[in-house]
């Protein structure tokens, strides 16, 4: 295996793309309004590059109408929740967004967390009013090792705390997936991280077929599937609205939207944040493609978006959010996002235990 | 009290930078003081040794081999 470090960048940033005109904006807006609004099917590729071109001063617009469509397709309610990570560093895996990568010259080290520091993640995720708490584990996919840790932390949550149990553990065997769904985990995350013509960019140690495996594993086991992926790693919008329609026809129960925030260390270390606008029209676009499902905010909002973006988007789409800390980097006060929502009249959604 | 006692009451600052682990002397980190908002410290101050890091929902602690934890 090639040693990444010495490499130069792998990404080829994609050229600036000309905004849509005035007239061809209110076309795409009039279309969008009837195909997903009233009729509650996602956009089509051709039309999500153009929701990614619409020109900022549309873009109140198209939030406004992205809004009308989570409120009519999902309703109201936000759904809340913590992660935590289990096991932190040391991946063998070269994802290159990733500070946990024992392949770069990324400051993180490794560490486990044990059980008793993991239930203690559960009560704090609780005490927020979140319904959901992620473990998370920086691996290719689970060992026997981990997957006795996995066993005994989710048996000890749900007898200590009432939370829904979710993992994210890399790709799963069929055995492991059906072990998991058997222990009482309700959801199961792998993301397909990047559209599967900028996979290669992204990944080279597993393949995005790979991933897509797991996640209809993971369906078909009767686990919820949350399944998303990270914008701004150098793709082009073309790419960034086909990784919207993979997902789209993969279905999942919800998709975490990520925000690249370059690592020091990693190959998309020097990578530019996304702009708060181009952000905007991400949020508005995942959600045209996806007009029911979950749609949560996941990492790097903090800095693309900021505390005015954090409002816009759950004003455009957005229906869940991750509160606290992320797993190697800190989040906003759950304080904060709360009161926002609180003051947005958008109820946290209650806990109903699915299993 | 005098104002030249003042001094010797305030600490010697740390010598290494927690975000990058640079000396704090040699250049500026008023990048690295804003990525410590956001992230827990990677690098001891004291040593500049890497740190073992975990993050939970609502704090952190940090962990030097011979400095021992911090936390926030």
């Amino acid at each position: 295996m090639s040693d990444l470090r010495s490499l130069p960048h792998p990404t080829v940033r994609p050229a600036p793309v000309a905004p849509l005109d005035d007239d061809a904006t209110t076309a795409l807006l009039d279309r969008a309004r009837r195909t997903v609004l009233d009729s509650g099917r996602g956009l089509d590729v051709p039309d999500l590059v153009a929701v990614l071109r619409v020109p900022d001063d549309r873009v109140p617009a198209l939030l406004d109408l992205a809004h009308a469509v989570r409120m009519a397709h999902c309703g109201p309610e936000v759904e809340v929740e913590g992660i935590i990570s289990l096991k932190t560093g040391g991946c063998p895996e070269d994802c290159h967004f990733c500070s946990q990568s024992g392949q770069f010259t990324s400051p993180v080290r490794a560490v486990w967390l044990d059980v008793r520091q993991l239930v203690a993640a559960a009560k704090e995720t609780a005490a927020t009013g979140a319904t959901e708490f992620c473990i998370v584990a920086a691996v290719r996919g689970p060992d026997d090792r981990l997957m006795a840790q996995v066993r005994e932390g989710v048996a000890a949550i749900r007898a200590e705390v009432d939370i829904n149990v979710a993992c994210s553990l890399g790709m799963l065997t069929q055995a492991q997936v059906d072990e998991l769904a058997g222990m009482g985990v309700h959801r199961y995350n792998h993301n397909l991280e990047a559209a599967r013509s900028y996979f290669d960019k992204v990944v080279t140690t597993h393949s995005w077929e790979e991933r897509w495996e797991t996640c209809t594993m993971v369906r078909d086991a009767g686990m919820e599937l949350c399944c998303g992926g990270l914008v701004g790693m150098g793709e082009s919008l073309e790419q960034r609205a086909e990784l919207a329609a993979e997902l789209a026809a993969l279905d999942p129960h919800e998709v975490p939207l990520n925000f690249l925030n370059p690592r020091p260390g990693t190959p998309f270390g020097d990578l530019p944040l996304m702009g708060p606008q181009d952000a905007l029209r991400t949020i508005a676009a995942f959600r045209l493609a996806m007009p029911r499902t979950i749609l949560r905010y996941a990492g790097g909002r903090e800095l693309t978006l900021g505390d005015l973006g954090t409002r816009e988007g759950l004003l455009g789409g957005i229906n869940a959010v991750i509160v606290g800390n992320y797993l190697t980097t800190l989040g906003r006060e759950p304080d904060a996002d709360l009161d926002l929502l609180a003051e947005l009249r958008m109820p946290i959604r209650e806990l109903a235990k699915t299993l | 009290m005098s104002a030249d006692l003042v001094p010797d009451l305030v600490p010697d600052p740390e010598p290494y930078c927690g975000h990058c682990g640079g000396g704090v002397a040699d250049q500026e980190h008023g990048r690295c003081l804003r990525h410590l908002a956001l992230e827990p410290p990677r690098f001891c101050t004291t040593c500049r040794r890497r740190m073992k890091v975990q993050v939970m929902p609502r704090g952190w602690s940090a962990t030097c081999a011979r400095h021992g934890v911090v936390a926030g």
